[in-house]
């Protein structure tokens, strides 16, 4: 189960420590964890009290320099934020699995990709995270692995975003055998550190702010990861993150063999959005359709980001709902004309 | 002239003095018996604090110790963090009535029903300093607060140690001192180290006062802080 192989992946990855607060459809991440450490001693788990002791439970052991993560989904999303952004402040390396489940509110305990906007930029901050949006089982475990390996390297709070369909699907993966060990794996809260996250001044907070940006805009090159598929010769441009991006690779295929020259570009970093490589992709295109299952909040991302390309973007918002390959090529034959 | 200079505690931060918070504040009282309590025991290399918002985010560099600020009531479940993963470490929790008692209570009772070994230490003062007066869970009956300007009458007020007292394992450290009894405060806080370095829970809170948002004199203040020792029963529980 999806949920199963995320938890496998972050005892690969080399994380010791886990809490969390239960929350469907994320639960069997935490119980495969209760599991794992019932057989090796060195493993650590707190089931906290709710998601905010979770979070920053998280950042204590992260700050004592031990690898440790968190999991949660939809409500529980909401309340970690108020960790998340201390993590952003302080440069905490916590990683955290989000396992969407339907928005708004309580909601559904199943699907949906409401959660973008929250996992990007949700808190007091300006989104300085790294989210990976994985569209397959083999990719939970990959990007779980480099979740942990990137939070460590730059500092940022990075999170791998998947769904509840990814969740609960069963499949098999291949488990690395040349794991790359985290780098920079070391104490934070030390001798001499004296940490603060509240400021006095106006001008204080801007310039770290400002300077926390030029840091997060001078590596973003090196973390943003994308797709791009059948996309040198396609006038039309289909645009989806996560299971949907799964979808739409193999309604790319259904509508090829059509005769329609279609192709997909896929963010796998939601943050920080490939951009260049969008603009360089988007701009050959006749048209762009923005397919997800949230009411925009993708095509929010990347038009804040692309502002002043000059082509027709036509979004297909699903919020909630999942899409088939059929179901896809079926809009795309029509959205064409 | 060097010997007018007081005796600051070895663990203190020199180049943040003087501290961040106000003439007759309490908090400085409670530090400075940590400090001491701290050399005495001679454990400055293995402490790590952390401090809440409020007035106690003031203390984020006091100490020539490891310091982190953290979330108001979020510095308990960060604290429980640390120390499982580092649990040689002595990790002091230290917050005000508000982040122990109304945002972070969940934290302190289950940090204390799973007897998590840190020593929370918290600063009570009967109302919320830092945004200027306002209720807290330990505003005491009539008190006039910012948000009870009639007096505090609709609910009774929250008495920490003896809320935990319930649920705490014999083998934790609950107790009630006052900045009015320095001395006396700070046996409790080494007990409540002491109770930590044995894998235990503590809870030490501290009467504090506030004559900024009080309003009152020195005089006034003392009166204050030993009519609250009435109301909150101090000593081991």
């Amino acid at each position: 189960m999806g949920n199963q192989i995320l938890a496998q992946a972050a005892k690969d990855a080399g994380a010791k420590m886990m809490f969390g607060y239960p929350i469907t459809p994320s639960t069997e991440i935490l119980e495969t964890w209760a599991k794992f450490c019932l057989k090796d001693k060195s493993l650590k788990i707190l089931q906290t009290e709710d998601e905010m002791a979770a979070g920053f439970g998280t950042i204590g052991a992260c700050l004592a320099g031990i690898p440790a993560f968190t999991a949660t989904a939809g409500p529980g999303n909401i309340l970690m934020q108020d960790a998340i952004v201390m993590a952003e402040a302080l440069r905490i390396p916590m990683v955290g699995l989000i396992i969407q489940r339907g928005g708004m509110s309580t909601s559904t305990v199943i699907y949906s990709q409401e959660e973008v906007r929250l996992t990007c930029f949700g808190g007091n901050s300006e989104g300085f995270r790294i989210v990976y949006s994985t569209a397959n089982l083999q990719e939970l475990y990959d990007y779980t692995l480099k979740a942990f390996q990137m939070a460590w390297k730059y500092r940022w709070p990075t999170f791998v975003l998947a769904d509840g369909y990814q969740g609960k699907m069963v499949g098999e993966v291949e488990t690395s055998l040349q794991k790359s060990p985290m780098t920079n794996l070391k104490p934070i809260l030390t001798k001499g550190v004296n940490l603060r996250n509240c400021y006095n001044l106006e001008e204080e907070i801007a310039e770290k702010i400002t300077n926390y940006n030029d840091e997060y805009q001078k590596v973003r090159g090196e973390i943003e990861e994308y797709e791009e598929y059948q996309t040198q010769d396609a006038k039309v441009i289909l645009m989806a993150h996560g299971i949907v991006a799964a979808a739409t690779h193999m309604a790319v295929d259904k509508l090829r063999k059509k005769g329609l020259s279609v192709g997909l570009f896929r963010p796998i970093t939601l943050r920080p959005f490939p951009t260049q490589a969008a603009i360089n992709v988007l701009a050959k295109a006749k048209k762009i359709i923005v397919l997800e299952s949230a009411l925009g909040q993708l095509a929010e991302l990347f038009k804040a980001e692309l502002f002043g390309l000059n082509t027709t973007l036509i979004e297909v918002n699903k919020p909630a709902l999942g899409f088939t390959p059929e179901e896809i090529a079926k809009t795309v034959l029509k959205l064409k004309k | 002239m060097n010997d007018n200079i007081p005796n600051f505690p070895s663990c203190y931060k020199v180049s943040s003095k003087p501290h961040k918070f106000c003439p007759g504040c309490g908090h400085p009282i409670v530090l400075k018996m940590l400090g001491q309590v701290i050399d005495e025991m001679k454990i400055s290399n293995k402490v790590i604090f952390m401090v809440d918002i409020g007035c106690s985010l003031l203390a984020w560099d006091f100490f020539d110790l490891p310091t982190t600020q953290t979330h108001h009531g979020r510095t308990v479940p960060t604290a429980v963090g640390f120390k499982m993963a580092d649990p040689e470490k002595i990790v002091i929790a230290y917050l005000g009535d508000g982040g122990a008692y109304a945002i972070g209570l969940q934290h302190t009772l289950t940090t204390c029903l799973r007897n998590n070994p840190i020593t929370t230490i918290v600063v009570n003062n009967t109302l919320y300093a830092m945004t200027g007066g306002q209720l807290a869970p330990t505003t005491v009956d009539q008190e006039i607060t910012t948000t009870t300007p009639g007096g505090k009458k609709e609910f009774t007020t929250l008495k920490g140690p003896e809320l935990l007292k319930n649920i705490a394992r014999p083998e934790a450290y609950l107790a009630r001192g006052s900045t009015d009894k320095a001395l006396v405060l700070k046996q409790y806080l080494r007990k409540a180290l002491e109770t930590q370095m044995k894998n235990n829970y503590s809870l030490v809170e501290a009467l504090s006062v506030c004559p900024t948002n009080w309003q009152t004199n020195a005089q006034k203040t003392i009166e204050r802080i030993q009519n609250m020792e009435k109301i909150f029963k101090t000593g081991e529980f």
